[in-house]
């Protein structure tokens, strides 16, 4: 194994694989950001051009910007995506470590249950959400979205939360019974801060769908102050005329916060993946 | 006072029935070890008297009071583990006062105990570093001054040596005679290493799948096994078995140990060498009678070369009888 990691020929063609993907992953990311700096006709005359000084333009960022509701509509993804992913984290591993470390009837059948919404997506149960939020009148709340989300993310991450668990050492949470501590202090203080990188894991890979998904708030929050960025950007497609500029200046713009959360998370994560390669 | 009593004490997972009606006594300020192979329940043993595990059915009464119902922290007692179970985040003097906050401590008796500790195990000047940044060696120093400054009534030890290289084991086993020495505390200690049983007891518990094999001093253990096993398992190089007819026992198993044989030309022990092993204070011969291999034991320094035909002699008192259940025959 150290041989053929070692030989330049399986190196050049791995980094040259990986490149590949990257700059093809990378491509409508770059394709979106060029253009949302040219002005409309330069967009389709020569879609693949850099913006030189005949064609730049921030038209569109103007015009974003002047339409006084993006901020609410960037501030409504931002509460939908924390708050989710701060419930899905704790109550993903609240349930996580009631299942990997107590004894108790059910305990293995609870475990299937819960990582059963791995399987069943939960748009199959669209109709029945909107009954319900309908019904306890959350809809047009970034609430029904909030819950929504974490019921969405709950199942991966108790699933991958509870095998994290099981490898921390039972001596330690032990010690910390011994010395007093309550269940609630172990848990907190010394089972989560070794379980962070699992955390990170199941942050980004919960965090992404959430920020770009266009279904749920469509159906459940359409109103006008909880449109959701990427619904609020819809506002500039429309059924004639669409204002490419603006729309490619606010996806330009819906990138960068996700970009942050997944740079604050990703030192975590690697060493999340990392970690059972190495021990 | 005694400081621990158990009474019929039964422990089942499921339907497995881990500890079988253990019965036993620990006196104040005694050192007990509770020894046996793995799987034999030693470890369950001292969750339950930590209090960790339930017990299933029985009664345990720590220094007079019974504990059944009361959560581990309340107990009275210690415990260091094997695998020292340090907390991460905290640094030396942060675990080792962490229990005593929960107590709600003062902070002067805190840092009086702390300092007391931490002369005792040379911990003064790592009061302030990380467990990441220590050694194997000083984690367990670490984890046993976090059980002292508790002055609990009881202290539990489960296997803390076993992560130590051969030569540390070695030191750490003196401290910790030490330590019992100065403190004068009762500890229950885990182990599966015979030697360490034999050389920190006041009073060894054999244990085998749950039950209590024999409870005594090292030398009675020693010297008078209750049964086969018990004999079998106390002792290095481990007592030699042998249909009875080799030793003139009858038709009875027999056992003798290794340092009980001795080279006599005339011995009734005739033997083949099949592997020898210098220590240069002793020599270990390992040799068959027919197909039952023989191990010898013979203070100072031997020529012995594999293949060589011995003759082995040994007292007729130094010999024990079992009858084929395992017990012991007097």
């Amino acid at each position: 194994m150290n041989k053929a990691r070692s030989n330049p020929l399986n190196t050049v063609m791995m980094h040259g694989a990986l490149i590949l993907y990257t700059l093809i992953a990378l491509f409508p990311v770059f394709i979106i950001i060029i253009n949302s700096f040219k002005e409309r006709r330069s967009i389709f005359r020569e879609p693949l051009a850099l913006p030189n000084s005949e064609s730049f333009s921030t038209i569109g960022y103007e015009t974003v910007m002047k339409q006084g509701d993006f901020f609410l509509y960037f501030q409504n993804s931002m509460i939908v995506t924390v708050a989710t992913l701060f419930f899905v984290l704790l109550f993903g591993a609240m349930a996580a470590y009631a299942l990997s470390e107590y004894r108790f009837k059910g305990n293995l059948l609870m475990g299937l249950y819960l990582a059963l919404g791995i399987m069943i997506p939960i748009r199959i149960g669209t109709v029945a959400i909107l009954d319900m939020m309908v019904a306890t009148g959350l809809v047009n709340t970034l609430w029904a979205l909030i819950l929504v989300y974490t019921a969405q993310g709950l199942p991966l991450a108790v699933f991958i939360l509870s095998e994290f668990m099981r490898q921390v050492s039972d001596d330690l949470k032990n010690a910390g019974r011994i010395d007093g501590l309550s269940e609630y202090t172990i848990f907190f203080r010394l089972v989560v801060p070794l379980v962070r990188p699992a955390m990170a894991t199941v942050a980004v890979f919960n965090m992404i769908p959430i920020w770009n998904d266009l279904w749920f708030p469509l159906i459940l929050a359409p109103a006008e102050e909880t449109k959701t960025l990427t619904l609020g950007s819809q506002v500039f497609i429309g059924q004639f005329v669409t204002d490419w500029n603006a729309v490619l200046s606010a996806l330009s713009m819906a990138i960068l916060p996700v970009l942050v959360l997944y740079v604050i998370f990703s030192r975590q994560l690697i060493r999340g993946i990392t970690s059972g390669a190495v021990k | 006072m005694t400081a621990l009593s158990l009474k019929n004490v039964n422990k089942f997972f499921g339907d497995v029935h881990v500890l079988k009606d253990i019965s036993l006594e620990v006196d104040e300020g005694e050192f007990v070890v509770f020894v046996g192979p793995s799987g034999c329940g030693k470890s369950t043993l001292l969750r339950v008297i930590a209090g960790l595990e339930d017990a299933t059915s029985g009664d345990i009464h720590i220094a007079g009071a019974q504990v059944n119902r009361t959560p581990p922290s309340k107990r009275g007692i210690a415990m260091v583990f094997q695998s020292y179970a340090l907390y991460p985040h905290l640094n030396v003097r942060g675990n080792m006062t962490l229990a005593l906050k929960q107590e709600g401590q003062s902070k002067a008796v805190i840092e009086g105990r702390v300092q007391k500790a931490s002369q005792m195990l040379d911990l003064g000047s790592y009061l302030d570093r990380y467990p990441a940044e220590l050694s194997g060696g000083q984690r367990q120093r670490v984890a046993i001054g976090r059980a002292i400054v508790r002055e609990p009534k009881l202290f539990l030890f489960d296997e803390p040596l076993s992560n130590l290289d051969a030569a540390l084991r070695m030191n750490t086993r003196i401290e910790i005679a030490n330590l019992h020495r100065q403190l004068g505390a009762s500890m229950i200690y885990v182990t599966h290493d015979q030697t360490e049983a034999m050389t920190l007891a006041d009073k060894i518990v054999v244990l085998r799948d749950g039950r209590v094999e024999q409870i005594g001093s090292p030398m009675e253990l020693y010297n008078n096994p209750a049964n086969q096993f018990v004999a079998g398992f106390l002792g290095s190089p481990s007592m030699n078995f042998l249909p009875g007819d080799l030793l003139n026992g009858g038709d009875h198993t027999m056992g003798i140990r290794p340092e009980d044989l001795f080279l006599a030309e005339e011995g009734p022990l005739a033997v083949r060498v099949s592997h020898v092993e210098h220590l240069g204070g002793d020599t270990n011969v390992i040799a068959h009678a027919n197909t039952h291999q023989i191990t010898a034991r013979l203070f100072g320094q031997h020529q012995v070369t594999v293949g060589e035909e011995l003759r082995l002699g040994f007292k007729p008192e130094s010999t024990y009888a079992f009858d084929q259940d395992g017990g012991r025959l007097r």
